[in-house]
Formats: C-alpha cells, sequence, structure tokens
C-alpha cells in the first residue's frame, strides 16, 4: 500500500528518488479519498517549483484536491497519458497513475520528508 | 466534537457497515457517500440495477375531512387530479412562488395524504406546514416510523417481483401500492431520483433490514449493487432533476428553476400563486440551464458564470456525468443567454473556462 522505497508528505503526495530526479504521484490513501478520479491539471515542462507549492489540480467525481510538490525543483516531465485515462491514479497510484517528474534544487528536502512507515501511522494503516 | 449533535443513523447502518461503506454526514444523518466507486454504482443502475438506503428522508402524513384542500393550499401542483394510488411531484410554496421544499404528494385516500419531503427540510416543512395548515386537516410528522429504499434501474421490476405479489406490471410511473415485501407490510411507489425506472420502498424501521439483504440476496445474482448518495447524485444530476439546497431553494422561483410543470396555476388559490402568475406575465429575468463543458474542467456548485467577462450567475450543480462521459452542470443564466448552444465561461479556480448551453435532461431512458 505504502512502498518502502518512497518517501511521503502529510498532504498525500509520494515522492521516488533516484539520483538528483524525482517522480511524483498521490498516495494510495489520497486516491481512496477522492474516489473516481476524472481530470488531472498538471503544471507545464520546465516551471520552476518550491516546495510545498501547488503544481496542480485532481478532479474526482465528488471533489477537487490540489497537489503539492514535495520538494523545490524544476519540473521535468509531466505524465500526459492522465489526460485521456485519469482513472490511472486510482488503479495504479505509484505506477500508470504518476504525475510529474522534478529535478530537485535542494536533495536535502528529502530528509525532511516522511518514510513508509511513519506515513502509514498518520492515515491510519489504510485499508 | 463537542457542540455537535450526534448523528442520526439509519436503521440500515450495520448493513453499510458490513458492506465496507464509506459514510458522511448529510443532513444531520450518517449515510454511505459510496460502497464500491461512484462511477460503477452509477453505471450498474443506469444498466441493470442499485439499491440505495434513503431512509434518512421524512414523512408528513396529512389527514382530515379537507386534506385535499389543504395539500391544495400548501402545494403549487393539482392534487386534485389524484386518485387513490397515485402520486405526484409537486413543491411545497412560499408567497413568493419559491419551493420551501421540492416534494412527492401521495394519495391513500380523500382524507389521507402522504408527503415525503427531502430530510434537509424535514423540520423546516412540518413548522410550515403546521404555521400555514387551514382548518379540517391535520399534519402528523412521522418520519421516525418509515424506513425508505430505492430500487432503481431497468431489472428493477424483475428483482422486486421476486419478492412480492403486487402486480408491478400494472403499477404505472409514479402509482403506489400497499403490499408485502419479503414478507414485511411495505408501500411500494414506481417513483425515483435517478432517470431509470425503479421503486420507492416504505416500510417500518426494524424491517428495513431484512427488506435490504432480501432485495440484496435477490439481486446481486444479474448484478444488483448497493448505490451511495454520490451515485444518487450524478444520477439525478444526468436526469436534470432538482436538488434543493443546490438547484432551488427559497430564492428561487419555480418558474426560474424550469419547474413550471408542478405550477398550476388555474387549479386555485395556493401559497405563492399570485408571485408566480406575476412572474408569468412579467418574463422571467433568469433561467436554470443544463450545460455541458466544452474546454477541459469540471464545474462545481457555487463557482460563478460569466458571459463576456461580466459576472452573469453561479453554477448551482456540477459533475463529471459517468453515463454520457460529459462534465455536465446546472447554472442560473439571463434569460437571453440561456438558448441552446450559447456559451459562457464558468470561472474555476479564477480562470475562464469554456461552457456551452445544450438541451436537458443529459440522459434520458429510452427503455
Amino acid at each position: 500500500m505504502y512502498p518502502e522505497n518512497l518517501r511521503y508528505t502529510k498532504d498525500h503526495e509520494w515522492i521516488d528518488v533516484k539520483g538528483s530526479d524525482g517522480t511524483v504521484g498521490v498516495t494510495f490513501f489520497a486516491q481512496k479519498e477522492l474516489g473516481d478520479v476524472v481530470f488531472v491539471e498538471l503544471p507545464d515542462v520546465g516551471r520552476s517549483l518550491a516546495q510545498g507549492e501547488i503544481f496542480g489540480t485532481i478532479e474526482s467525481v465528488k471533489a477537487v484536491s490540489e497537489i503539492y510538490s514535495p520538494v523545490s525543483g524544476t519540473v521535468l516531465a509531466v505524465n500526459t497519458d492522465l489526460k485521456d485515462h485519469p482513472e490511472q491514479v486510482n488503479l495504479d497510484p505509484y505506477g500508470a497513475g504518476w504525475m510529474v517528474k522534478i529535478r530537485l534544487a535542494n536533495s536535502g528536502e528529502i530528509g525532511g520528508l516522511m518514510e513508509s512507515r511513519t506515513y502509514q501511522s498518520l492515515v491510519g494503516g489504510g485499508h | 466534537m463537542p457542540g455537535t449533535p450526534a448523528l442520526k443513523r439509519t436503521p440500515l447502518h450495520a448493513a453499510h457497515m458490513a458492506l465496507d461503506a464509506r459514510l458522511v454526514e448529510f443532513a444531520g444523518w450518517e449515510m454511505p457517500v459510496q460502497y464500491r466507486g461512484v462511477i460503477e454504482e452509477h453505471l450498474a443502475v443506469r444498466k441493470c440495477a442499485g439499491l440505495f438506503d434513503v431512509s434518512h428522508m421524512g414523512e408528513i402524513s396529512i389527514r382530515g375531512p379537507r386534506a385535499l384542500d389543504a395539500v391544495q393550499r400548501l402545494t403549487s401542483n393539482d392534487a386534485a387530479r389524484l386518485a387513490d394510488g397515485q402520486a405526484q411531484y409537486s413543491a411545497l410554496t412560499t408567497p413568493k412562488g419559491s419551493p420551501v421544499d421540492d416534494i412527492i404528494v401521495y394519495r391513500f385516500a380523500a382524507d389521507r395524504f402522504f408527503l415525503c419531503v427531502n430530510a434537509a427540510n424535514d423540520d423546516k416543512d412540518f413548522t410550515w406546514i403546521q404555521e400555514h395548515m387551514p382548518a379540517g386537516a391535520k399534519a402528523e410528522h412521522v418520519s421516525d416510523q418509515y424506513a425508505q429504499m430505492a430500487l432503481q434501474g431497468p431489472r428493477a421490476q424483475v428483482i422486486l417481483s421476486a419478492l412480492t405479489d403486487a402486480p408491478l406490471t400494472a403499477l404505472s410511473s409514479f402509482s403506489f401500492t400497499e403490499a408485502p415485501v419479503a414478507g414485511r407490510k411495505a408501500v411500494i411507489a414506481r417513483t425515483g431520483y435517478t432517470g431509470e425506472d425503479g421503486f420507492e420502498i416504505y416500510c417500518a424501521p426494524h424491517d428495513a433490514p431484512h427488506v435490504w439483504e432480501a432485495l440484496l440476496e435477490k439481486g446481486q445474482p444479474v448484478g444488483l449493487q448497493p448505490a451511495g448518495l454520490a451515485a444518487r447524485d450524478t444520477l439525478r444530476l444526468e436526469a436534470c432533476m432538482a436538488l434543493y439546497g443546490n438547484d432551488i431553494d427559497e430564492t428561487t422561483t419555480l418558474l426560474e428553476a424550469g419547474l413550471g410543470f408542478i405550477v398550476k396555476l388555474e387549479k386555485g388559490d395556493f401559497i405563492g400563486r399570485q408571485a408566480l402568475l406575476d412572474q408569468k406575465r412579467e418574463g422571467l429575468g433568469r433561467k436554470l440551464v443544463g450545460f455541458e463543458m466544452v474546454e477541459r474542467g469540471v464545474a462545481r456548485h457555487g463557482y460563478p458564470v460569466s458571459i463576456g467577462g461580466e459576472r452573469a450567475g453561479q453554477v448551482t450543480s456540477g459533475t463529471y456525468a459517468p453515463y454520457v462521459r460529459k462534465n455536465v452542470g446546472l447554472a442560473y443564466l439571463p434569460s437571453r443567454a440561456t438558448a441552446p448552444g450559447s456559451e459562457f465561461d464558468v470561472m474555476i479556480r479564477a480562470k475562464p473556462v469554456r461552457a456551452r448551453v445544450i438541451r436537458t435532461p443529459f440522459y434520458k431512458r429510452t427503455r
């Protein structure tokens, strides 16, 4: 439910850091709370983001919620498949449901994010 | 939380827990918002059948030798057209011609009517009725005496017929009958809030879990799913049925809301009749229209609407509509801008997103 190789935010994003880049999406808990996702609005490639900055929105049938950047950096790529297949956020939140890749501006920020176990205790285990 | 009154629970609360439903607060009730997912439940109702717990709805009985006169005075539709065993969509009206609530009026007998009202308005309606009740009839608040389930969808009749001897084929739309369901005393009405064929079933609260389980057991092999308030909302919006508190309230007249079909000005006097007559003569300044998003984005209740950069109204309901697969909504617009094809902008997070007026309903069943 909450892979151990990822880091997590209190706003329910995950980041998978490989070298100086990180892939970002929303957690299993987030997609379950949102319900069926119907539209994801993502930033332009090249946009620079501050840690905690809103970079997109997720519309589910019932609600809209914002997505916050777990780290500072520059957007390297966005998942354009979500335009036609927003349901991937529900079906595969850590895989095909990824949202953006970010070139990290400050890898020191990663240490301040939650590990799987800490995040899991925040969301009550989830099921 | 201190100071927060405990949420009311329906007699089916344990059944929802057992089905792992997600429960939310709605109008003071703890209600299932979804079971397996809103889109799946929505499509089950369109293609097969869904079962909703709507026990939060309120019920008011009106009895007495002048019960019909009382209903005629309090509501906008013409209750004199009802025979025993017939029901109609109607509204309790304010002197301004706006709804105190939109309701269903059932005629059991000439001296016995029954109103089904919105949960959020249950107490307000009863107070209003008592304050405006003519002599010769008496209102009784009976919400606690009824549970209610809605069985909706093209397979609803097949499923229900396995559990009742009532002649369902002969039960036409907006008719009702008193007959046991799964061996328990019930009222079966051919009504609903989804745009599909189906039934609303009233029974005693202590019988509700048995009836619910029996319906699920009979229905699940043919595709029946329990469905929550989220699907109820997307289904009613796809069928363009108004939601009180979103699309209509005491600040919107029935004519503005496109509910002229429940305004019977020729039936005799009723509360709000003069205001509605005047508005009909003078013309409407604004109307509730259906729209689809032309550009990507989902409109939501309360989003502003602009035409040519000027604020022109607001969205009252909006969603992704799972069956027609469009982002749709309802909005009040100036009458001159309501022709199908007219374009306007919905302000989504301060950005204009293009939308277009289209014919309603967005979905109409063909069977």
